[in-house]
């Protein structure tokens, strides 16, 4: 079916979004093609397993996020509690991972600390999924006028210097970790915009679609039965950069001192105090430590994010 | 295709206007004025009020904004509020910064990446290709606040390779320059050699399936020359449309190196502004960044012409 597979094809499917707001092709393409990465170039080769990095990436994050869900219950010191006799010391039996230079423990700071990534990352980008993603999925189906204001409004968003935004707000707002999680997810929606519309669009014309709207479905039904079960492996691939993404911003934030307040510890503040006034050279562990747990973190949603998205693109070509 | 640039034109336009409002608005939405930051916290609120007149933050916002705008049609971006330098000056003097930063870190993902898809895309799913595409996740997973720490502690204070701080004007000595802005750029390149190379590899890989690949290698050429001549190009999209997205990222996503190698980049100094309430700075660089973007969008789609001319426009 050759019809079909252009379709499915991002490259034509970028296309397509040219002609309805020309000028954009490059935008969307991009978007489409790091979120589903050219299915058709991995699909000529046999399924892999999913490995055994796979699974070493799933228990990472599982041990990250028990860990954080626990920290109250688990064993462990009080993150902000200052040791003065116990200054900047190397892991040890009392403290496993080392202290700081106020004599914190750093097994509880970065156990804390994950927290405020965890959140951020996944709360956020559940915001951006429900109010992106949504609009997309009716955009990208309905098309019209709607779809032109919409794919128009997020170009603007996306040329727009985001953090002049994201620092005048949460400036305005205050630091907490509510609102930090807040302006991060509403600051994806235009990004998950585009991606899930891209891909609607993908799907709207095609015969299955069309089918149905002949039986008299309702868009309702259409978009609910018909396009959102195709549209979920590119939604949940993207979601998990997306997540990665997030932290990332997070940590930048937190490194110009513009995320949760301090002492709240945050993977990104740990890395910044362990950078700032030479503590790198003083005591390195201050920042390996929390520069390590975000890097597995990061690679382990990235990885998950990819192999998922090998596993469970089926391309009708191939049936 | 003069239709085609008239709507391009338009959209800048339309994109420069709706986001000159919305950076006015949010500066203005900020507590506090540059009153604050220029008389400090305890003068007293007359000579507030005096000097808000001075620099006509008493007017009605529609009225400073149609006044900035009106200059902004005759070239001139108004003046620093804090150290009078005018914003013109700012760009002029910071934009280079940023330029060859962005430049230097694309030239090393570009070095980098595209040789290694060549590599690995020839036997994908073999140990070389599994090592390099895990690896770039593991890229993907450095930040420039977490990369540019370890590179000056390594490089910079360790062996002493390259100086940790400074910077030199390009057309003052370009050496000294190129040597100083090395650490920078490598700390802003991870992630793009990671996007880059993927996307590359996926592309190279079907294109190597099809049928005018099989008609090269049947004539007897090189592999070497098929991938550069034949399977390179018709695989390049995804790269240069990622190439726009991320250098349209990096124009103002710069500041944190810039912070951390005390370069005077444009991206740093909007982030001070905003947080100095400079906002005649916050405005024109805004609007020069956002310009910038759109400008980047329309030159690689134009590029997608010349690499595949069966994209037509229009």
């Amino acid at each position: 079916m050759p019809d079909d597979r252009e379709l499915l094809d991002t490259r034509a499917s970028a296309q397509l979004l040219g002609d309805r707001f020309p000028g954009m092709a490059a935008t969307e393409e991009a978007i489409m093609a790091v979120s589903t990465e050219h299915l058709d170039g991995d699909d000529v080769l046999a399924r892999k397993p999913l490995g055994f990095l796979f699974w070493f990436a799933v228990v990472w994050v599982a041990v990250v996020f028990l860990a954080a869900i626990l920290a109250n219950v688990l064993p462990l010191q009080n993150p902000n509690f200052q040791n003065y006799s116990s200054l900047n010391q190397a892991p040890s039996t009392a403290h496993w991972l080392g202290t700081d230079d106020l004599g914190r423990d750093l097994l509880a700071r970065v156990i804390f600390g994950s927290r405020v990534s965890l959140v951020v990352g996944f709360v956020g980008v559940a915001i951006g999924l429900a109010i992106g993603g949504t609009a997309g999925l009716i955009s990208g189906y309905k098309g019209g006028k709607l779809d032109i204001a919409l794919n128009a409004g997020s170009f603007i968003i996306l040329a727009f210097p985001a953090i002049v935004a994201v620092i005048a707000i949460v400036t305005f707002w205050g630091q907490s970790l509510l609102h930090i999680t807040i302006i991060l997810g509403v600051g994806t929606i235009p990004l998950m915009f585009r991606v899930i519309r891209a891909s609607s669009l993908s799907f709207a014309q095609r015969d299955f679609v069309v089918a149905a709207k002949t039986m008299g479905a309702t868009d309702t039904r259409i978009v609910l039965r018909e396009i959102l079960p195709n549209v979920i492996p590119v939604m949940v691939t993207f979601s998990l950069i997306t997540v990665a993404g997030i932290i990332v911003i997070e940590g930048t934030l937190a490194f110009l001192g513009l995320s949760v307040n301090l002492p709240t510890p945050s993977w990104g503040n740990l890395i910044n105090e362990g950078t700032a006034n030479n503590a790198l050279a003083t005591d390195p562990y201050i920042m390996i430590w929390p520069a390590l747990a975000m890097f597995l973190l990061l690679w382990s949603i990235n990885l998950i994010g990819d192999r998922l998205r090998q596993r469970f693109d089926i391309r009708e070509g191939l049936l | 295709m003069s239709k085609y640039l008239v709507r391009r034109v338009l959209q800048l336009v339309v994109v420069a206007f709706v986001i000159s409002v919305l950076t006015f608005m949010l500066v203005h939405l900020l507590p506090g004025d540059p009153t604050t930051v220029i008389l400090g916290p305890n003068d007293t609120a007359a000579n507030r009020a005096i000097l808000l007149k001075q620099l006509g933050l008493n007017l009605p916002l529609w009225h400073q904004y149609t006044t900035w705008l009106g200059a902004v049609f005759h070239g001139n971006l108004g003046t620093s509020y804090l150290n009078h330098q005018s914003v013109t000056h700012i760009l002029a003097t910071g934009a280079p910064v940023d330029i060859e930063l962005i430049i230097i870190s694309q030239v090393i993902a570009f070095a980098v990446a595209i040789p290694l898809a060549l590599v690995t895309s020839r036997k994908p799913n073999k140990p070389l290709d599994n090592v390099a595409t895990t690896s770039t996740f593991g890229l993907l997973a450095l930040p420039p606040f977490v990369v540019a720490p370890i590179l000056v502690a390594v490089f910079a204070v360790g062996l002493g390779w390259f100086p940790a701080t400074g910077y030199t004007p390009f057309n003052q000595n370009p050496a000294t320059n190129i040597h100083e802005m090395i650490l920078p750029s490598v700390a802003i390149t991870a992630g793009s050699i990671a996007v880059y190379y993927r996307l590359l590899r996926s592309d190279l890989i079907s294109t190597l399936q099809q049928d005018f690949i099989t008609m090269a290698r049947s004539k007897g050429l090189s592999s070497t020359r098929i991938m550069w001549r034949h399977a390179f190009r018709p695989s390049s999209f995804s790269l240069l449309a990622a190439a726009g997205i991320n250098i349209g990222a990096l124009i103002a996503g710069t500041f944190v190196v810039e912070l951390l190698f005390v370069l005077p980049g444009i991206g740093y100094a909007l982030v001070q502004a905003v947080e100095q309430r400079d906002y005649l700075v916050v405005q024109g660089i805004a609007l020069v960044v956002a310009i910038a973007y759109v400008i980047i969008q329309f030159v690689i789609d134009f590029i997608f012409t010349i690499v595949d001319p069966r994209v037509v426009r229009e």
